[in-house]
């Protein structure tokens, strides 16, 4: 049973739809990667995933359960995570304290958790009594990522995790990336570096005008020269 | 050295009183602002509200603080309090909650803040009537006169019962807002949220529990205040446009959204209150010998009247917004 | 940008039953009022929904228009009743008579001179004089003169109030006195809304609510201007008053006024609100951020419609003021002038001129008919109350008045759940 399975997902702001049947699952050890141009609803999916999006048609699964159009908070219960592109820290709470509120709903974690994020980003630990709006661009989205790993998802959601970071950081967080994934956390993000994010896809999804354009494994994508040509630049 | 004793009473006792409760009243209000992001204009009249149960408990049972030594109205604070975060709990749940989910404008809400605090002026002064009542139903106010140990010092400095009491709750209440928003798990939900709503939902805080919590630490710092309030002087049900000018003000002071700011912001509120009322010109008797004629001549050397006092808060609030709308600490919310 | 209502958008022109079913209503009212009450009353009734029609107008233009709430329109109608007093009472000869304008003048002169002073010395850093410093000298300076100033200033209007009352009038037209007082509600107003405007729309109400008890203040301590609260009437009217020409027919003369400025109100409030600066107006008030990319003066926009409203609540005050013939600045209540008036707009219907009509003289009717039905509840609830032991109260015209208190503010929190648009709703027009 894959760990998320969204089957002909349609959904949008306000009536007009802006997803037109997505269909995406990933397996519970896997990275999924959402590229494609602007406005192709990829953070739309994404947000339709996590509850935040009204889902008019279609389903979406969590290991074999149907989870759309539940709360945010709900979701995270039931295992998700959700870093959003923007705003992901609580910029006047220190690190330490924004780390706590990944783990709100589960309390009784937070030491574990705590050791454990600082074992997956060490710079996080250092700076762990500074508010998190002092921090750097990179470290900003190391809380980020940590605040929603505390609340031990077995699926996170990463909007954009490299918009803005210089390529030094970039390629940092595609590495740590890598790093929750292999101690078992299933992984879906949208990206706009697309081929380096295919790289370490196990599952890519190629979205245009809410649709699937194509879907295979993040290797098989990068090899595609149609799929080179149109979304890779050439 | 009598001057200075007049000073210390007038201006340094007094003012120290009226900035607690505006501190206390501003917390409140920096509180709601920051988790729902609109200005309570009902806060006043919850003030009131807090006091009035006061009274009526009080009324109720006269002796209840015979056996721990303290004025009555004291230990039924707890109790009044409670119902204050209670009425303002159920106040949000009916009026602003339903405003909340049809995602209205802030400055709705601040509408219906204001359609709250008519009703609640008129049920308070339907049952208490408008003229003033002391709290001390049962008790005696003591006085306490500290003679100053300097020789030709005649004029004691005078410090009444119930403004002891205030100091103190004062601190207790402030020491323990800050314990509670830096220590406990609710706490630091609530700054979150008030630093990133969107992102405390996602992080699966429950904002209603916050939003509850925020109305029920407003609620009962509400009632602190009024009840300090009304204990310094008396029980007057028509105050709250009076109280709601300066609280506003020291809460912009303090940077909206901003506890700590609130606090200071209510003490500058208050002893510019003071100050600008103070007679100056008692300061000036001793050097009177060797200032010009004009300057002595005066008796009255008062920046405003009292009856101007509204004034003060007034022109603080308008300075700060021209000058630094963001307050003195940096406020969140512009 | 625009907003789409579904209710609006592309309606044809339809037969406007809604309106001429409310205004039958409000029509078959004021015909039951005149059956019961008499002429002489109901005619006085009418000249009071009047002038509240007026201070609504111009709440609704900045409420419903642009958005701004204003929480202090009592202050702006006590500036233009005082203004209706001062420029219309007969001149006071134990005043002009004597030296004491001529201190008085002087005094001024003293104040000007000062804040000349002290603006220079805020200028201070232009010849070379280190900032701190500038600013340490100004905010001395300042203080000093302040009270020099005000020292003085408490010594004439002292000898005012002792020898001559106060300083009486101007003993000019009313219809002075009227713009007059809507020029000052304006002067005031720009000063808030300079103030205000561009900061979060919550500061707005917190500084005019502000504003207006400061207003009242002054008003009321200021004896040697108003007599403070020794009142100060008759104040003359416009039109022949009930001496010369009788009650009925002299409110009616009166009315005519007052329906005769609405009537001018309201035909160039609709002219505006059709022209592109009416949707500007509109597109701001929808989507600030988009009417600011393309490039629109935001704030001058705002300033110019909150400075509208305020003038016309002064003027709208000022005829209150004058048709009661009598200047009080104690009766200014929040109650009866800021809140009565938001209750007339968000009931009539914000942005429709319309309908903040029909509020108006809808709800003044119930306000001034529900004085006795609350005296009636009151005994309804005495008589419970006792059975339950509680003291009697005593002054039963007070609390029949929180009882009014009570149901304005109910009023208010229930229009914004169950009627945000109001009884006549804000017709939103789409061009493409």
């Amino acid at each position: 049973m894959p760990l998320l399975d969204a089957r002909d997902v349609h959904g949008g702001y306000g009536g007009m739809n802006i997803l037109n049947g997505v269909n995406m699952a990933i397996e519970a050890d896997e990275i999924g990667v959402i590229v494609g141009p602007n406005g192709a609803g990829k953070s739309t999916m994404l947000k339709a995933i996590f509850g935040l999006l009204h889902v008019n048609q279609g389903e979406i699964l969590l290991r074999g359960e149907p989870i759309h159009n539940l709360p945010p908070n709900r979701l995270v219960q039931k295992g998700m995570g959700f870093v959003p592109q923007e705003k992901n820290v609580f910029p006047s709470l220190t690190v330490k304290e924004n780390l706590e509120m990944g783990a709100f709903l589960k309390p009784d974690n937070v030491k574990r958790m705590l050791k454990q994020v600082y074992d997956f980003f060490p710079p996080l630990h250092d700076k762990r009594h500074q508010p998190a709006g002092e921090l750097s661009g990179g470290q900003r989205q190391m809380v980020a990522m940590g605040r929603a790993l505390m609340a031990e998802p077995s699926l996170l959601l990463l909007d954009e995790p490299t918009a803005g970071l210089s390529p030094l950081y970039m390629n940092e967080i595609f590495e740590q990336v890598k790093l929750v994934n292999s101690a078992g956390v299933g992984i879906l993000m949208v990206e706009q570096n697309a081929k380096q994010a295919l790289a370490i896809a196990d599952r890519g999804f190629v979205l245009a005008a809410g649709q699937n354009r194509f879907t295979d494994t993040g290797a098989a994508l990068l090899a595609d020269p149609e799929v080179a040509k149109s979304f890779l630049g050439g | 050295m009598n001057e200075l004793v007049f000073f210390i009473n007038n201006v340094v006792i007094a003012g120290s009183v009226t900035g607690s409760i505006y501190a206390i009243g501003a917390v409140g209000v920096t509180l709601i602002f920051s988790i729902m992001r609109f200005a309570h204009f009902a806060h006043g009249d919850m003030m009131t509200f807090g006091a009035f149960m006061v009274l009526l408990l009080t009324t109720a049972f006269p002796g209840a603080g015979d056996a721990f030594g303290v004025p009555s109205a004291l230990v039924l604070l707890p109790l009044a309090m409670a119902l204050t975060a209670l009425l303002a709990v159920g106040i949000d749940k009916a009026f602003y909650k339903p405003l909340r989910a049809h995602g209205v404008k802030p400055i709705v809400l601040v509408i219906g803040s204001l359609g709250v605090t008519l009703m609640l002026q008129g049920l308070i002064r339907l049952f208490a009537g408008t003229s003033g009542q002391s709290l001390y139903v049962d008790d005696r106010k003591e006085i306490f006169r500290l003679a100053l140990p300097f020789e030709g010092v005649r004029a004691p400095v005078v410090v009444t019962e119930p403004q002891l009491y205030l100091f103190v709750i004062t601190l207790v209440a402030v020491i323990g807002l800050h314990l509670f928003l830096s220590r406990s798990r609710l706490g630091k939900a609530m700054r979150a949220m008030s630093d990133n709503p969107d992102l405390a939902q996602a992080s699966g805080i429950n904002t209603n529990t916050i939003v509850a919590v925020t109305w029920v630490i407003a609620g009962g710092l509400a009632a602190i205040a009024g009840t300090l309030l009304s204990l310094d002087v008396t029980f007057k049900p028509d105050l709250s446009f009076f109280l709601l000018l300066p609280i506003f003000a020291a809460t912009i002071v303090g940077g909206v959204g901003h506890p700590y700011g609130a606090v200071a912001g209510g003490f500058v509120v208050g002893f510019a209150e003071t100050l600008a009322v103070f007679n100056w010109s008692v300061l000036l008797r001793p050097f009177r010998d060797s200032l010009p004629e004009w300057l002595t001549q005066s008796g009255n050397l008062a920046f405003v009247g009292t009856e101007y006092k509204i004034v003060v808060p007034f022109f603080i609030l308008v300075a700060i917004l021209v000058w630094r709308p963001t307050g003195i600490f940096k406020g969140k919310v512009i | 940008m625009d907003t789409k209502r579904a209710d609006t958008v592309a309606a044809p022109r339809r037969f406007p039953l809604r309106e001429v079913v409310l205004f039958a209503a409000v029509l078959t009212a004021v015909l039951g009022v005149y059956l019961v009450m008499g002429a002489a009353y109901s005619t006085r009734m009418l000249v009071e929904a009047s002038c509240y029609a007026i201070l609504a107008l111009g709440l609704t233009i900045q409420w419903g228009y642009a958005g701004q709430f204003n929480a202090g329109v009592m202050g702006f109608v006590a500036l233009g009743g005082f203004c209706a007093m001062f420029f219309s009472m007969p001149i006071n000869e134990a005043f002009w008579g004597s030296e004491l304008p001529g201190e008085l003048g002087q005094v001024l002169l003293y104040a000007i001179v000062a804040i000349l002073v002290v603006f220079g010395a805020t200028r201070l850093d232009r010849i070379g004089v280190p900032k701190l410093l500038r600013t340490l000298i100004a905010i001395i300076l300042g203080v000093v003169l302040y009270l020099m100033v005000v020292n003085a200033f408490r010594g004439v209007t002292d000898q005012i109030e002792a020898r001559a009352g106060f300083i009486g009038g101007l003993g000019l037209p009313v219809g002075v006195g009227w713009i007059v007082g809507g020029a000052l509600a304006g002067g005031v107003g720009y000063f808030i809304g300079k103030v205000c405007l561009g900061l979060r729309s919550d500061y707005l109400a917190i500084a005019t609510l502000g504003i207006a008890e400061i207003i009242k203040a002054f008003l009321k301590n200021a004896d040697w201007l108003t007599r403070g609260t020794a009142t100060v009437s008759p104040l003359p009217w416009p039109v022949p008053g009930p001496a010369e020409i009788g009650f009925t027919l002299a409110r009616a003369l009166y009315l005519s006024v007052t329906a005769a400025m609405i009537a001018v109100i309201f035909f160039l409030l609709s002219r505006a609100y059709h022209a592109p600066w009416g949707r500007m107006i509109r597109a701001i008030r929808d989507n600030e951020i988009s009417a600011a990319a393309m490039g629109k003066d935001i704030n001058k926009r705002r300033l110019e419609i909150f400075v509208l409203g305020c003038v016309l609540m002064g003027l709208g005050g000022a005829a209150l003021a004058s048709f009661n013939s009598m200047f009080d600045p104690q009766g200014y209540l929040p109650l009866n002038h800021t809140f009565l008036v938001l209750v007339m707009v968000i009931l009539g219907g914000p942005g429709n001129n319309l309908g903040t009509l029909f509020g108006a003289v809808a709800v003044y009717i119930i306000w001034i008919m529900s004085a006795p039905l609350a005296l009636f509840l009151m005994d309804m609830a005495m008589s419970l109350g006792q059975g339950l032991g509680w003291e009697t109260p005593t002054n039963m015209d007070s609390r029949a008045l929180q009882a009014r208190v009570f149901v304005i503010g109910l009023l208010i929190t229930l229009v914004l759940r169950y009627a945000p648009k109001g009884l006549l709703p804000e017709k939103v027009k789409h061009h493409g």
